[in-house]
C-alpha cells in the first residue's frame, strides 16, 4: 500500500476536500479520514463521497449503532460520518473506504468504515455497503458536507494498492 | 454581513499541486440538494422503523389475545 496524497484541511476549514487526477496506477484504493466538521445539532454529521464529483449511480446499504440503539437502511448516495461540533471538543471521526477494482469498467464496490468520537452515550458507528453503479473508471474521489466545513487539522490521505504478479495477491 | 462562499481544497494527485477554490453556484446548488435528499432519507427511516415497532406491537397483542404467554410469543418473536 502506498501512499498518494495526504490533505490536511488549514485555518479557517474546507466545504470539501477532492482527490483529483488519480493515477491508474494501481489495482485498488484505500481513503483514510480523520475529521471533525462544524455542524451542530447531532453529534456527528455525514460526509458526501462522489466518485469523479458526481452523484448519480450511487447506492448503499448500511448498518448503524448509535450508543444507545441501532439503525440500517439504504439509499442512493455513498455516505460517511464525522464527528461534528456538538461532539466533545477536539474529536475527531474517523472513516476508512475501500475501493477495489476502482479502474474497473462495470460498478466499483465501496466499502465505508465509520466512527465517530464523543464522551456521551451518543456516538455513531457505521458499517456500509456502497456501489457505484458506473462504467467509468474513478479519476477522483470528493468528500463534501451538506454544510459547514471540515475543521482545521481534519486529514484525508489516499492510497493506492498494487497486486501481486499472480493478479491476486496484495503487496505491499 | 455576508456570506462567505464555501471552498473546497483540490489536490492534483498526479503533480501533488494544491489549490483551494471557490465552489461554484451549481456545486453549492449540489450541496443543498444532497442536504434534502439526506433529511428526507432520514424521516423515511424513522417512519419505517416507527411502523415496523407498531406492526410489532401490535402482532404481539394479537397473539396475547389468542392466549399465548409472554414466553411462548419471546418464543416465536425472538423479541
Amino acid at each position: 500500500m502506498q501512499a498518494i496524497e495526504t490533505v490536511t484541511v488549514g485555518s479557517g476549514g474546507q466545504a470539501s476536500i477532492v482527490f483529483d487526477v488519480i493515477p491508474a496506477d494501481y489495482t485498488d484504493l484505500k481513503l483514510l479520514v480523520s475529521a471533525r466538521t462544524t455542524g451542530t445539532g447531532q453529534a456527528w454529521q455525514l460526509i458526501n463521497i462522489l466518485p469523479n464529483g458526481v452523484t448519480a449511480n450511487r447506492s448503499q446499504r448500511y448498518l448503524a449503532g448509535l450508543g444507545s440503539g441501532t439503525d440500517n437502511g439504504a439509499g442512493n448516495e455513498l455516505q460517511a460520518w464525522a464527528s461534528s461540533a456538538s461532539s466533545t471538543t477536539n474529536t475527531f471521526g474517523s472513516v476508512a473506504i475501500n475501493i477495489p477494482n476502482y479502474l474497473s469498467s462495470v460498478a466499483k464496490f465501496f466499502s465505508i468504515d465509520s466512527v465517530t468520537e464523543n464522551n456521551a452515550t451518543a456516538a455513531l458507528q457505521v458499517l456500509t455497503a456502497g456501489l457505484w453503479n458506473d462504467t467509468s473508471a474513478i479519476t477522483s474521489l470528493e468528500l463534501t458536507l451538506n454544510s459547514g466545513n471540515f475543521v482545521e487539522h481534519s486529514t484525508a490521505t489516499l492510497y493506492g494498492i498494487l497486486a501481486g504478479s499472480d493478479g491476486t495477491t496484495t503487496v505491499t | 454581513m455576508t456570506n462567505a462562499i464555501p471552498t473546497k481544497i483540490v489536490i492534483n494527485c498526479s503533480t501533488g499541486v494544491r489549490e483551494v477554490l471557490e465552489l461554484t453556484q451549481a456545486e453549492i446548488d449540489e450541496r443543498e440538494a444532497m442536504a434534502i435528499q439526506a433529511e428526507a432519507d432520514r424521516v423515511a427511516d424513522e417512519e419505517a422503523a416507527e411502523a415496523k415497532a407498531e406492526a410489532k406491537a401490535s402482532g404481539v397483542a394479537k397473539l396475547t389475545e389468542l392466549g399465548l404467554t409472554a414466553e411462548e410469543i419471546s418464543a416465536i418473536t425472538g423479541a
